[in-house]
């Protein structure tokens, strides 16, 4: 074995055992606190509450759902656990033998149709709400390819966007730490404000305002992809042929970590979504320097085409 | 061919067990035995696809890749999924149907036998082609068991093998189902009426029509692959005019009902298990079958709630997401039953119990995760993720395995004659009841904290969880060593014999002929008296 996988195999049994214990013990007790919307926490219990409109309204119906199933899994199991320890053949229990209910049973077929018409009202609601990306500001095409996302910047303010777009893929530190056998602990590859981002950082993020309704067109140029961030509150599939459109909003600066959800392939887990979200300020300045960087790239592409006549290709 | 069949028939009415392995075994005919090479078979596909799941879970013990490479893991990971629901699931429940639906209805055997020889032979057959691909050129199928296009298209030329083993095994499986529905509605003895089966036959009935309904779709889309791989259509080839969600429409169209066709004969062993253990009838028997009913029902128009967030038009989703949330309907009125059927009773818990009691929890846990996914809004953060997987493996674990394993306990007696080891039973039983939980629990909040499935490698957020499930996945896997030992101890080399009613709250026609069961039974039909059967005298 390599000394430096070695040392991870160290850093991994150090942090198991008291620590572990420690943090369960912390992620049980505030197993109520929310979690990080930017990225993934050790022993982390539930979903992000995220930072958009949406997101706030997905993770009110995750709870209420969940509530729910509590409290009917309080009922049913209270009444087998009851019923285990009641009705024992050891305890001298004596079997009944009815085989019907009529009020029981016409409770317990009413009830949960109640109970679930309360749970479609919000749904319906908050899918309506949803899927209309209507009045959105910044409109961004979102295309998964095997194994990266490319983004082009389509309009922003009503007014076309002029040539911007990403190429982001896995940051290099993590590929090279992804390799079998490659020695690098996982736990090694930080981002430099200290965040584990061990196969969730890229090469250049998705840069998104603040604030801002932004519509994403999702498609896909090879095989299905998923697009996932779960601060936006939702995943979307990335189909070839067909665009799927979807929106979301930010409402916090930060930098927001999703990955690939759909099955694509050797390198499905190698495809992470990063979103750097900027003031809205902040973000029509990247974007305008953006746009004359690739009008410079043209000047100067046509002025080489122009200059050099004898580099074009030869019949 | 007529001699042939003269002379079969002239041995149907002796007792005399055919002499040497190719007659007894290869050329078997007797629902019994056909009914044992099912169940040899599920448990060792159990065991293949298991394997799989134990390098997939040390794979996934700690980040970083150790083990296997990203392109194998995904071989595995679509490998255990076919395997374990082609190989063991649904193998294991029609070799029960096979040994308990002729003992239960009062048939002296299957009413096709000699489609019963075929519809098990091709099978291993159909698993030695697609475990074979492993060592193909390009490697197995890596697209997950979806096995959706375009990603599907890009296997190497395993892709052809593993159509013709899923063809195989569809064949198989719609030949088993018309067998099992000629042999209930025609074979059953003068006085077992329809609304006086036993629930596990009821079940299976139902389970049957849908596999008739659904085999031939996912035969019908594999086909397609087929084509669009080797003949140049484009039925999902978006360039070509054609549609990747087409697929993915009819291959849920087959897949949803497909979950049903798992779980119903489940549903049924619990409710033959329940009642016998509190000494007690079925509560609401007629709400059971009408239940089940319902729910095969609505299991054909359900499917696209695995399709949530490929974009679907809002009134398609909306749509979809009230029929799903309605399944839970019936499916509660079943746990509700069964814990009334406990209420009152005067219960034991040995194995197959244990087993049953934990059935209704464990599955019901499945089911509040099925209800939480099929609200659309939360399901576009659940999807593909550990949540789901963690959902499928709690209705498919610890519901659809666990209710075998409680069949083959409530019933090896009877099989073999002989009582299997209470004890080490018990020890299984809590091995695997608790080992289960540590396995998947944990992966409910894996794919809350945002772990997608299908991954090799993770961030390492997420190591603590998976280390956590890793061990659980260790022991559950170790477990089920003690059940196979179980098996082996009661059929080769357990004492003490078993009485013909091996169970003393147990009611119904299999337990009235001795045990073991001898090879041929009910050749004449019986006579059913008053209190034979467990719903002889049905007003519910």
């Amino acid at each position: 074995m390599t000394q430096p996988a070695t040392r991870s195999a160290n850093r991994s049994g150090a942090h198991c055992l008291p620590r572990t214990l420690l943090a369960l013990a912390g992620a049980l007790s505030s197993a109520a606190a929310l979690a990080n919307p930017e990225h993934p926490t050790q022993w982390q219990l539930n979903l992000t509450r995220g930072v958009s409109p949406l997101s706030h309204d997905v993770w009110d119906l995750h709870m209420a759902v969940f509530y729910v199933c509590i409290g009917i899994g309080v009922v049913v199991y209270g009444a087998m656990v009851y019923a285990m320890f009641k009705f024992r053949k050891s305890k001298g229990a004596e079997a009944a033998q009815f085989t019907h209910n009529t009020k029981a049973e016409v409770i317990w077929t009413i009830l949960p149709v109640l109970i679930l018409i309360g749970l479609a009202w919000p749904a319906t609601r908050i899918l309506v709400y949803e899927n209309n990306t209507s009045n959105s500001v910044l409109t961004v095409k979102v295309t998964g390819v095997q194994w990266k996302w490319f983004y082009e910047y389509i309009d922003y303010k009503g007014q076309p966007v002029n040539n911007v777009s990403i190429i982001s893929m896995l940051a290099t530190d993590s590929n090279d730490a992804r390799q079998m056998d490659s020695g690098i602990s996982p736990w090694s590859i930080k981002s430099k404000h200290g965040v584990d981002d061990y196969l969730l950082n890229v090469d250049h993020p998705l840069v998104l305002p603040t604030h801002t309704k932004i519509q994403f067109l999702i498609t896909a140029a090879d095989v299905i992809h998923g697009f996932w961030v779960p601060a936006l509150g939702w995943q979307a599939d990335a189909i070839p042929g067909q665009i799927h459109d979807a929106w979301g909003q930010l409402d916090k600066p930060g930098t927001y970590r999703g990955q690939c959800a759909q099955l694509c392939g050797q390198d499905h887990a190698y495809m992470p979504i990063v979103i750097k979200a900027v003031p809205r300020a902040e973000f029509q300045q990247w974007l305008v320097t953006q746009e004359n960087k690739s009008r410079m790239q043209d000047v100067s592409r046509t002025a080489q085409v122009v200059a050099a006549p004898g580099a074009a290709p030869q019949g | 061919m007529n001699t042939d069949a003269a002379i079969h028939h002239d041995d149907a009415h002796h007792d005399d067990v055919p002499k040497g392995f190719v007659h007894r075994w290869l050329f078997a005919t007797n629902h019994k035995d056909i009914g044992t090479m099912y169940l040899v078979l599920a448990l060792v596909m159990f065991f293949i696809g298991g394997a799989m799941a134990m390098v997939i879970r040390a794979e996934l013990f700690k980040p970083g890749l150790q083990l296997v490479q990203p392109y194998f893991f995904n071989e595995l990971t679509t490998l255990h999924g076919l395997i374990m629901i082609f190989g063991a699931i649904m193998p294991a429940f029609v070799g029960l149907a096979n040994w308990q639906i002729p003992l239960m209805v009062g048939a002296p055997d299957m009413a096709l036998p000699r489609m019963n020889n075929l519809s098990f032979w091709i099978l291993p057959f159909a698993f030695l082609l697609i475990l074979s691909t492993l060592f193909m050129p390009g490697g197995a199928v890596a697209g997950g068991w979806v096995m959706y296009p375009p990603l599907i298209l890009q296997t190497g030329e395993s892709l052809a093998f593993t159509i013709f083993a899923i063809h195989l095994m569809g064949i198989s499986s719609i030949m088993g189902a018309i067998n099992i529905i000629a042999t209930i509605l025609n074979l059953r003895a003068p006085g077992m009426d329809l609304l006086k089966m036993p629930l596990f036959v009821w079940t299976w009935l139902i389970t049957a029509f849908l596999l008739i309904a659904i085999m031939p779709v996912l035969a019908g889309a594999v086909t397609m692959l087929l084509t669009d791989r080797y003949f140049g259509t484009n039925f999902f080839n978006a360039a070509g005019g054609g549609d990747v969600l087409l697929y993915e429409h009819i291959f849920w169209f087959f897949g949803h009902p497909e979950v049903y066709v798992m779980i119903l004969p489940a549903f049924g062993v619990i409710s033959e298990v329940i009642p016998t253990f509190a000494r007690k009838p079925i509560f609401g028997y007629k709400p059971m079958v009408y239940a089940t009913a319902s729910i095969a029902f609505l299991s054909f128009i359900v499917w696209a709630h695995h399709m949530f967030t490929t974009g679907l038009p809002v009134g398609a989703q909306l749509f979809f997401m009230y029929a799903t949330m309605l399944i839970s309907v019936p499916t509660g009125v079943k746990v509700f039953n069964w814990v009334a059927t406990m209420w009152k009773g005067s219960m034991t818990f040995e194995t197959p119990m244990l087993f049953a009691v934990a059935f209704v929890i464990l599955f019901t846990i499945g089911g509040f995760s099925g209800l939480m996914l099929g609200l659309v809004p939360a399901d576009y953060q659940y999807h593909n993720s550990y949540f789901v997987v963690a959902h499928f493996h709690y209705v498919l674990v610890s519901g659809a395995a666990f209710g075998i394993m409680t069949g083959v306990y409530y019933w090896l007696p009877k099989w073999s004659g002989h009582m299997y080891s209470e004890r080490w039973g018990k020890i299984h039983f809590w091995l695997s009841a608790i080992s289960v939980n540590v396995l998947f629990f944990p992966q409910h909040f894996l794919g809350l904290a945002g772990m997608p499935r299908r991954i090799p490698d993770y961030n390492v957020a997420f190591a603590d969880w998976n280390m956590v499930s890793s061990i659980g996945g260790f022991v559950f896997g170790a477990s089920q060593l003690i059940f196979v030992g179980n098996i082996i101890y009661t059929v080769y080399f357990a004492r003490d014999k078993a009485p013909a009613r091996v169970w003393e709250g147990a009611r119904g026609l299999e337990w009235e002929v001795p045990s073991p069961a001898p090879h041929h039974t009910f050749s004449t039909p019986p006579t059913i008296l008053p209190g034979m059967l467990a719903h002889g005298d049905i007003t519910h």
